[in-house]
């Protein structure tokens, strides 16, 4: 069984499909990356199988159950136990130190422990900036702390949405390894990206397009390990 | 870190990160919670202060013998059944008719010192009687008899019944007692008190070569009407011979007042209260549309409305419950500072009313926060991904 299928799930908004009529598998253990220009239905995709929005219809299974018919309260609980979140614009909560955004994950899921939210961040290699602020952490940093975060609780799936975006080389390179040993750990990665260079280091990229799946890529040379590409 | 402690880590980092704002609707809160504070304790003092003030417009009660005359004894006793805090004076007064050049006139005769307590507002040019041979005039009888003070003039007392002599009988000779007085004031009321002269009960007794015995007693009592109703039952039953009453024109003209002023202060404690409810809910407004994105966040997270809710409102009840402690303790000094500049005098502390505010702060601010509250909890968690 898939740990998260979509069977014609569709996103309509009046006369747009955002989505249309879209299938997918996602095996658990697996490094899937999403692509597609503006408007191809990315973030839609992301917030739906994040729990964030609702199908107009069709079915998401997520660990075998059926997330498309379940309520707001529920998705909060799906949110919150299965699902880890990485935004692109890292959305770390500015008045708490890098620790506490950690824990604040721990907070809303059982209780919080500071010596497992430092683990995180050691993870990370972030264990010497525990305590500062986002405004006292780099670009690169804040995401970090973001992937922390988004594993602390051991969810499902990780989502990533332009996880690289905000970021320069050397930290995307960084972001990119730290989904590299997640992946080694068994961790479900899904990355929307606009980026090629992440997507390339993926498992499988599917590409979307108006709305639909308009094709798919496996990667035969699977590393996991960026490689950057010099514009002639 | 327990989940607790991570609560009011989150709340109190919140708070202090926005000290700008959070400033505003402290001070809000504050000055609502002063005004209430400094409002209430005015309004459980003004009985007490104006009750002292009313006391400025004569007597509120007065002593009716069922016989004749009221006697010394029935005075003091009297006097006993009024707490001494409260019994601002007692006049008694004996009434009876002398004669100036001649013609009559009503004299009377009170311990002049508790006619003083029981009516401040006559007006006395020159001094009080306090010597014997010392008497007061009323303006109109100064008038009519050309009476100054200083100037010195002879009352005598001739009882009627013993100037006439009965029909066959032999005439008997009586001689007038008399007493020369000197005009020590002259005594203007605009009232009836204008047509009499008053003197020492010792120059009374001596005019008349009769025992002091009263014909009116008037009592100033500090009380509202029901208090006054309470004394006035009590000495009647405690006390032989005599029944009091109350002054009603002067009670419920008290009655009247302080029931109105007592609705002013409530009414204008429930504006201040509704405008610090409309600055914090503007605030908490503002603070909600300031962070959509980090409860979009926090929902992105898991968080329940539940737990937004007890956010938000966690930070209102700090607010509130700081605003109230600040204003509770602003509000005694503001009380204090229209007590001394309106009243004269100053008032106590209520140590209840400490708790009291805070807890009508947290309230107010509780309230103000639903609104805010409630649109936060509408906050869609997807708009972390919009990159809003």
């Amino acid at each position: 069984m898939s740990l998260l299928e979509l069977k014609n799930v569709s996103k309509i908004y009046g006369s747009l499909h955002a989505l249309d009529h879209v299938s997918l598998k996602v095996e658990k253990g697996e490094w899937l990356a999403i692509m597609g220009p503006s408007g191809s239905g990315k973030s839609t995709m992301m917030n739906i199988i994040g729990a964030l929005d609702k199908a107009t219809e069709g079915e998401i299974l997520l660990d075998g159950v059926d997330i498309a018919k379940k309520n707001a309260r529920a998705l909060t609980d799906i949110r919150r136990d299965k699902i880890g979140l990485i935004f692109q614009q890292f959305h770390l909560v500015s008045y708490l130190t890098a620790v506490e955004n950690v824990m604040l994950a721990q907070y809303y899921h059982s209780v919080p422990d500071e010596k497992e939210a430092l683990e995180a961040l050691d993870r990370v290699g972030l264990a010497d900036r525990a305590h500062h602020y986002p405004s006292q952490l780099s670009g690169g940093e804040q995401q970090r702390v973001c992937v922390a975060r988004a594993l602390i609780n051991y969810p499902e799936i990780i989502l990533a949405d332009e996880p690289t975006g905000n970021l320069d080389e050397a930290n995307e390179e960084i972001v990119v390894e730290l989904f590299r040993k997640l992946h080694m750990d068994g961790t479900t990665l899904v990355v929307v990206t606009h980026n090629p260079e992440v997507a390339e280091v993926a498992q499988r990229t599917i590409v979307l397009r108006n709305g639909r799946v308009d094709h798919e890529m496996i990667n035969e040379n699977f590393t996991g390990k960026i490689k950057h590409i010099t514009l002639q | 870190m327990k989940k607790r402690k991570m609560y009011f880590r989150m709340i109190t980092a919140s708070l202090l990160r926005r000290r700008s704002r959070m400033v505003i609707a402290l001070l809000a809160i504050s000055i609502g919670a002063m005004i209430l504070s400094g409002l209430v304790t005015i309004y459980y003092d003004v009985p007490r202060q104006m009750g002292a003030q009313f006391r400025s417009y004569g007597a509120n009660m007065i002593l009716v013998s069922e016989g004749d005359t009221i006697t010394q004894e029935q005075v003091d006793a009297t006097r006993e059944q009024v707490p001494g805090d409260k019994l601002v004076g007692i006049a008694a007064y004996r009434y009876e008719t002398v004669r100036i050049n001649d013609r009559p006139v009503m004299a009377a005769a009170a311990d002049m010192e508790q006619v003083r307590n029981t009516s401040p507002f006559w007006l006395v040019e020159g001094e009080w009687p306090s010597r014997e041979g010392e008497i007061m005039i009323g303006k109109n009888l100064a008038q009519t008899y050309n009476l100054k003070v200083g100037k010195r003039t002879t009352c005598t007392y001739a009882p009627e019944s013993e100037t006439e002599a009965e029909e066959g009988e032999t005439e008997e000779i009586v001689l007038d007692n008399w007493v020369d007085f000197t005009v020590t004031g002259i005594l203007d009321t605009g009232g009836k008190e204008e047509d009499y002269a008053y003197m020492l009960l010792s120059d009374m007794e001596k005019l008349t070569g009769l025992p002091t015995e009263y014909d009116v007693c008037e009592l100033s009592i500090s009380s509202n009407s029901v208090g006054l109703q309470t004394i006035a039952d009590q000495i009647s039953d405690n006390v032989d011979g005599i029944s009091a009453r109350l002054v009603k024109r002067v009670t419920e003209s008290e009655d009247t007042v302080l029931s109105k002023l007592q609705s002013l202060v409530l009414l204008v404690t429930i504006v201040v209260l509704a405008l610090t409810m409309i600055c914090v809910a503007t605030t908490m407004t503002a603070v909600v549309a300031e962070r959509r994105k980090e409860i979009g966040l926090r929902k992105a997270l898991g968080a329940s409305n539940g737990s937004i809710i007890a956010e938000f409102m966690g930070e209102g009840v700090a607010l509130g419950a700081f605003g109230g402690l600040v204003g509770a303790l602003l509000g005694f000094l503001f009380a204090q500072a229209v007590s001394r500049n309106v009243f004269n005098s100053s008032i106590t502390l209520m140590p209840w009313l400490i708790p009291v505010t805070i807890i009508a702060s947290v309230l107010v601010t509780g309230i103000a926060c639903l609104i805010p509250i409630r649109s936060a909890t509408q906050v869609d968690p997807a708009l972390v991904l919009k990159g809003e």
